[in-house]
């Protein structure tokens, strides 16, 4: 089982090396998103400081949700979907590499990112590191509702329209945890509840997602 | 005594009794929503803070309540459809949800029609005015999920996973704007404290409700009547149907 799982994993993050070009629209949105709200709302520092947690982690969410439908679309479109489906080996297990590959490739790389973003509206130094931290914890959970909504609209017409309307109602606990970790760390106080609950929101998807997307990719390929 | 609890699952027999029992409940929610509304308008006293402003809170109370409540009914019978695969039960869960969104929007409406004069805003970001919001964007999207897959066996099956991952995900999400409001603002509007209420006050608000009920339940037995002459529109029962061209 272990074999099949490094190899969706490496397949997948081998496909997604193949096409960088990607990897990176994500990233620009995320870049093109967040540097639009300054242009917005003017370039007071103190203010921009006092949205930055909720801009960042918006155009996270964002950046988080326009490339979902590539997590099984090819895979679905070439069918080798079916395969997986139809391998001896748990769906539920082989899909999280996939949700693995697909948060490797489209969230760490804002996780990564999000501190020079963070600096451009002036977050203080103690803020970035908490704004990494729940980052860290919180976009594998984007990854894995999202691979539901995904596996759901998978081949039906609009389906990047609707998974809009399917995952980010279900996104709102990370984003208000979140947020809400940058926000206090920002008024100096210590961040820990929200990153304990945000880790809480990541451990209950990692257990119960995968199973709902295997559930949802059996209903799809039928 | 031997029963066949299963006899009403096939929508051929379902759709009879469904339609002999739909005026039954449509006559109890109008005989209900008019005493409710005699008692709650004429009978029960005018708020000493309030005044008579507060009266739609017998309409929004009851619409709030039923908004949550059919969700849960809807998951139910989804999660039932998907176990036992049974396919009155996704029509019945299909049927339910143009309901259960047009309650949490009339609470909603009647919720902000309340808080302009009340709070004298339209809309406050309150955690269960926000929650509501949010229910209703779930309600939409398992609608749009379910009329955008064209094979009904596989939108049933789709809607009612949605359903379930929504029904697990409502409590997470009503208490994280909990928190999320006490966190940014303070406690300038508190609706947690309920006030004493006037036992008149609470007769109408669940004489409202159970004409809600009432309603919901009639409403969606005439939307699964015709959801099932849609489905069924060639299997043998519906053309006998419209071959006698009964109603």
């Amino acid at each position: 089982m272990k074999q099949a799982w490094l190899t969706v994993l490496k397949r997948d993050l081998l496909q997604a090396y193949r096409r960088r070009s990607d990897i990176a629209t994500t990233l620009f949105f995320f870049v093109i998103v967040s540097s639009l709200f300054p242009l917005g709302i003017g370039p007071e520092p103190a203010v921009l400081s006092s949205i930055a947690p909720g801009v960042l982690w918006v155009a996270a969410l964002l950046a988080g949700m326009i490339s979902l439908s590539r997590m099984f679309a090819a895979d679905f479109s070439d069918g080798s979907l079916e395969q997986l489906l139809l391998a001896p080996q748990p769906l539920a297990v082989l899909v999280t590499a996939k949700i693995l590959a697909h948060w490797l490739v489209c969230g760490l790389p804002v996780v990564l990112l999000a501190p020079l973003i963070g600096l451009q509206y002036a977050l203080p130094n103690e803020a970035l590191w908490v704004l990494v931290y729940s980052l860290l914890l919180g976009t594998p959970t984007l990854s894995l509702i999202g691979a539901i909504g995904a596996a759901l609209t998978l081949g039906v017409r609009g389906s990047g329209l609707l998974v809009a309307l399917l995952v980010l109602p279900l996104y709102i606990p990370t984003l208000i945890f979140g947020a809400g970790a940058v926000a206090t760390s920002q008024h100096g106080m210590s961040a820990e509840a929200h990153l304990s609950l945000l880790a809480a929101v990541s451990l209950l998807s990692l257990v119960l997602a995968p199973v709902a997307t295997a559930a949802a990719l059996r209903i799809s390929v039928e | 005594m031997h029963m066949n609890w299963f006899k009403f699952s096939s929508p051929a027999t379902f759709y009879p009794l469904a339609g002999k029992l739909v005026p039954w409940f449509f006559w109890l929610a109008t005989l209900l929503a008019l005493v409710g509304l005699y008692v709650s308008f004429a009978l029960a006293p005018t708020d000493f803070q309030q005044g008579e402003a507060y009266r739609i809170i017998f309409v929004h109370v009851p619409a709030a309540w039923m908004s949550m409540f059919i969700y849960v009914v809807m998951a139910g019978w989804a999660a039932m459809g998907l176990a036992l695969n049974a396919r009155l039960s996704a029509m019945m869960a299909q049927a339910l949800a143009p309901t259960g969104a047009m309650f949490t929007l009339l609470a909603l409406v009647t919720g902000s029609l309340w808080g302009k004069p009340m709070w004298g805003t339209w809309w406050v970001w309150d955690a269960r005015l926000t929650s509501e919001l949010i229910l209703l964007f779930l309600y939409l999207g398992f609608m749009a999920l379910q009329s955008s897959i064209d094979d009904p066996r596989r939108a049933d099956r789709a809607g009612a996973l949605l359903a379930l991952v929504g029904v697990v995900n409502v409590p997470i999400i009503y208490f994280s704007v909990k928190w999320w409001n006490t966190l940014h603002q303070g406690s300038t509007i508190n609706m947690g404290v309920a006030p004493k209420m006037a036992a008149t006050m609470l007769l109408g608000m669940l004489l409202m409700a159970l004409a809600f009920w009432m309603y919901s339940i009639a409403v969606s037995l005439l939307r699964v009547r015709c959801i099932m002459l849609e489905r069924e529109r060639s299997s043998d029962w519906v053309k006998a149907l419209t071959a006698k061209g009964a109603k």
